[in-house]
C-alpha cells in the first residue's frame, strides 16, 4: 500500500476543504449576530446628551448628574484645590496626567463618578474625601485629589473625563 | 461496575416497555442494585442532599418566575408583591433565597469531603473536574439570582462583579459593554441574567447527570480510601441501605433548612438589599453573599486590580488541577497524618479568609488576607506535591470490609 502522505490529493479532498471552509464561514456568520445582539442597543446609543446649570453650585461644592445610567460630578473647585491639583508633581501619580488637560475651565472639575477599580460611586461630600481632598471610594478604598487623578488603592487609572462643552458660563453639555 | 442490567420487570407491560427502552434498568442498577461500599460515613449523603436542593431551587425559582418582573422599574416592586400579596409568596422567595445558601453549605461539605478522603485522586479525575465545573456554574447562577430582587446590594454587586472583567488587558471595557448591554448595569442586564438565571440551572442538571455517570463508573470513594477488591464483602447494595442513609440526612438537613426559612429568613441577606437599587449611590459597605466572600477576600488581599483578578478566579481554577498537584498515592487522610494537619488548617484558612471577606479592607485585615491567601495557594502549589514525596503513610487496611467487619468479614456468606 502506498504512503498516504505521497498520495496525491484527489478531487475529493478537494471538496472536503471546500465544503469544510464554507460550513465554518456559515457558522460564524450565524455566530456573529448571536454575540452582537448583547452589545448597547441603538436607544442606549442614542441616549441624548445631558445639559447641566451649573451657577447654583457654590465654590467648593459639586453637583452629581446621571449621564448614560452613570453619575457625572461636576465639582466648583476653590483657588487652594486648583493649587493642590496645579503643583502635584507628574512623578508622584500612578496614571500621570497634567490638570490642565483634564479641565476645560480650572474652576470647574467634571469627571464621571465611577470608580476606575470596580465600578462603585467614590464619596465626594466634604469630610469623606479622602486622604487627597478630592473622592474616596469605600468600596475598596482607593483616593482621588483634587483633580479626580488616582493617588491611593487598588484603582487603576484616575476618574474619567467625558466628553463636554460650555455652552455659556453657566450651562454645561456632557456627552 | 454497573455492568449490562439483569433486571426483568415484573408485569408484561413492564417487560414490554424494557424491551423497547430499558428505563427501569438503567434506575435498578443505578439506584437499586448498584453495590455502595459498606464503610460510607454521612459525609457521603450530601451528593443525594445536593441532588434534592437542585430540585427544590428550580421547583421554587419556576413558581417565583410566574410573579416576577425582570424591568428595572418592576423588579424591586414585583418582589415585594411576592412577599406581600402573592399566596404563599412570602414562603417560596425565603425557600429560595435560603435554599441557594443551604445549596452551599452542602456543596463546601461535599467538596471538603472530597478533599479529606482524596475523593480526585485516579481514576475520579474526571468526576472532580466535572464537581468543579458544577460548583462554577452555581456560583454564576447564585449571582446572577441575587441581582434579580433589584435592590443595592444587587445592583452594586452586579457592578463589582462585572466589573471584574474590565481588568483583562485591551478587550476589558469591550466585554464588559457587551455583558451589560450598555454603559452601566442597567435594563438590558437585568433582562439577560433573569434569562441565564433560568436557564443555567437545567444546565446544572445535565452536568449533574455525567458526574453521577462518571461516578457509576469508577464507583464511590470511601473512608479508607481503598478501592473495592470483593463486590460480596466489601459492599451493599444501594437500595435499602444508601437510599435510607441518605433520606435520614434529607431529613436532618431539612430540618436545619427550615430553621432559616422559619426562624431567622433574613440572616442571611443584607438588609441593603430592601432599598430599591440606586445607580448614584453606592452602600458604604459592599459585601458579596457569604458563599462568596473566601473570594472576595482574595480579590482584595492583591493590591492590584488584574492581579487581584487572577487570583481569585485562579484559587477556583486550581481546584481543576488538584488530581495533579496532589502526589501521594495514599487517597484518604485518615492514613495521612502530616496530610491532615494541613488540611486542617486549611479548611481553618478558607472560614478564615470568609470572615476578612466581611470586614473592611484596611489594615490588620489586609495583612491577615495576604497571608491565608498565600495559605491557600501555597497547599495546592508547594504543600500538596511536596507532601507526596515526604510523608510516611499509616499502613492502609487491606480491604474495606478489613476496616469495619470482624475478621475483615471472613464469615460473610456470598449472597448467591
Ligand atoms: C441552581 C439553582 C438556583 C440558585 C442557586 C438560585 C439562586 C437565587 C438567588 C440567590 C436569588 C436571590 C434571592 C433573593 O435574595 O431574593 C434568586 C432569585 C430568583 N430566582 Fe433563583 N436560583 C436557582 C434556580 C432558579 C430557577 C430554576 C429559577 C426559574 C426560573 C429561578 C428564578 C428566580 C427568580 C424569579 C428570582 C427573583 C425573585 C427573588 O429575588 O426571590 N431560580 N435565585
Ligand atoms: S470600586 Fe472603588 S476601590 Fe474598588
Amino acid at each position: 500500500m502506498a504512503n498516504p502522505s505521497t498520495v496525491e490529493p484527489t478531487r475529493r479532498d478537494m471538496l472536503f476543504i471546500a465544503t469544510g471552509a464554507v460550513a465554518a464561514v456559515g457558522a460564524g456568520s450565524v455566530a456573529w449576530p448571536l454575540i452582537s445582539q448583547m452589545n448597547p442597543d441603538a436607544s442606549t446609543l442614542a441616549l441624548a446628551s445631558t445639559e447641566v446649570d451649573v451657577s447654583s453650585i457654590p465654590e467648593g461644592g459639586s453637583l452629581t448628574v446621571k449621564w448614560r445610567g452613570k453619575p457625572v460630578f461636576v465639582r466648583h473647585r476653590t483657588k487652594k484645590e486648583i493649587d493642590e491639583a496645579v503643583a502635584t508633581p507628574l512623578a508622584q501619580l500612578p496614571d500621570p496626567q497634567a490638570d490642565k488637560a483634564r479641565v476645560k475651565k480650572p474652576e470647574w472639575l467634571v469627571v464621571v463618578g465611577v470608580c476606575t477599580h470596580l465600578g462603585c460611586v467614590p464619596l465626594g461630600a466634604p469630610g469623606s474625601r479622602g486622604e487627597y481632598d478630592g473622592w474616596f471610594c469605600p468600596c475598596h478604598g482607593s483616593h482621588y485629589d483634587t483633580s479626580g487623578r488616582i493617588r491611593k488603592g487598588p484603582a487603576p487609572l484616575n476618574l474619567a473625563v467625558p466628553t463636554y462643552d460650555f455652552l455659556s458660563d453657566t450651562k454645561l453639555r456632557i456627552g | 461496575m454497573s455492568g449490562p442490567s439483569t433486571f426483568v420487570p415484573q408485569s408484561a407491560l413492564g417487560r414490554w416497555f424494557e424491551s423497547r427502552l430499558p428505563l427501569g434498568g438503567l434506575v435498578h442498577s443505578s439506584f437499586i442494585a448498584y453495590p455502595t461500599p459498606r464503610n460510607l460515613n454521612y459525609f457521603w449523603t450530601f451528593g443525594a442532599i445536593l441532588s434534592f436542593m437542585l430540585v427544590a431551587q428550580i421547583i421554587t425559582g419556576i413558581v417565583l418566575a410566574m410573579h416576577y418582573t425582570p424591568h428595572v422599574d418592576y423588579a424591586f416592586v414585583s418582589v415585594e408583591q411576592i412577599m406581600r400579596d402573592v399566596n404563599w409568596g412570602w414562603f417560596m422567595r425565603y425557600s429560595h433565597a435560603n435554599g441557594a445558601s443551604m445549596f452551599f453549605v452542602a456543596v463546601y461539605i461535599h467538596m471538603f469531603r472530597g478533599l479529606y478522603y482524596g475523593s480526585y485522586k485516579a481514576p475520579r479525575e474526571v468526576l472532580w473536574i466535572l464537581g468543579v465545573v458544577i460548583f462554577l456554574i452555581m456560583m454564576a447562577t447564585a449571582f446572577m439570582g441575587y441581582v434579580l430582587p433589584w435592590g443595592q446590594m444587587s445592583f452594586w454587586g452586579a457592578t463589582v462583579i462585572t466589573n471584574l472583567f474590565s481588568a483583562i488587558p485591551l478587550v476589558g471595557e469591550a466585554i464588559t459593554t457587551w455583558l451589560w448591554g450598555g454603559y452601566s448595569v442597567d435594563n438590558p442586564t437585568l433582562n439577560r441574567f433573569f434569562a441565564l438565571h433560568y436557564l443555567m440551572p437545567f444546565m446544572l442538571v445535565g452536568v449533574v447527570v455525567l458526574h453521577v455517570w462518571a461516578l457509576h463508573v469508577t464507583g464511590q470513594n470511601n473512608p479508607t480510601g481503598v478501592d473495592v477488591k470483593n463486590v460480596q464483602r466489601d459492599t451493599l447494595p444501594f437500595t435499602p441501605f444508601a437510599t435510607v442513609k441518605d433520606s435520614f440526612a434529607l431529613v436532618v438537613f431539612l430540618i436545619f433548612f427550615s430553621w432559616w426559612i422559619f426562624y431567622v429568613p433574613n440572616y442571611l441577606g443584607h438588609a441593603d438589599n430592601y432599598i430599591e437599587a440606586n445607580p448614584l449611590v453606592t452602600p458604604a459597605h459592599i459585601v458579596p453573599e457569604w458563599y462568596f466572600l473566601p473570594f472576595y477576600a482574595i480579590l482584595r488581599a492583591i493590591p492590584s486590580k488584574l492581579g487581584g483578578v487572577m487570583a481569585m478566579f485562579g484559587s477556583i481554577a486550581i481546584l481543576a488541577f488538584l488530581p495533579w498537584l496532589d502526589t501521594s498515592k495514599v487517597r484518604s487522610a485518615n492514613y495521612r497524618p502530616v496530610y491532615r494537619v494541613f488540611f486542617i488548617v486549611f479548611v481553618l484558612t478558607c472560614i478564615g479568609l470568609g470572615y476578612l471577606g466581611a470586614m473592611p479592607a484596611e489594615g490588620g485585615y489586609v495583612l491577615a488576607s495576604r497571608l491565608l491567601t498565600l495559605y491557600y495557594f501555597g497547599f495546592f502549589l508547594v504543600i500538596l506535591p511536596l507532601l507526596g514525596m515526604y510523608e510516611t503513610p499509616r499502613p492502609v487496611p487491606a480491604t474495606i470490609a478489613d476496616s469495619v467487619l470482624p475478621q475483615g468479614g471472613a464469615r460473610l456468606q456470598p449472597a448467591e
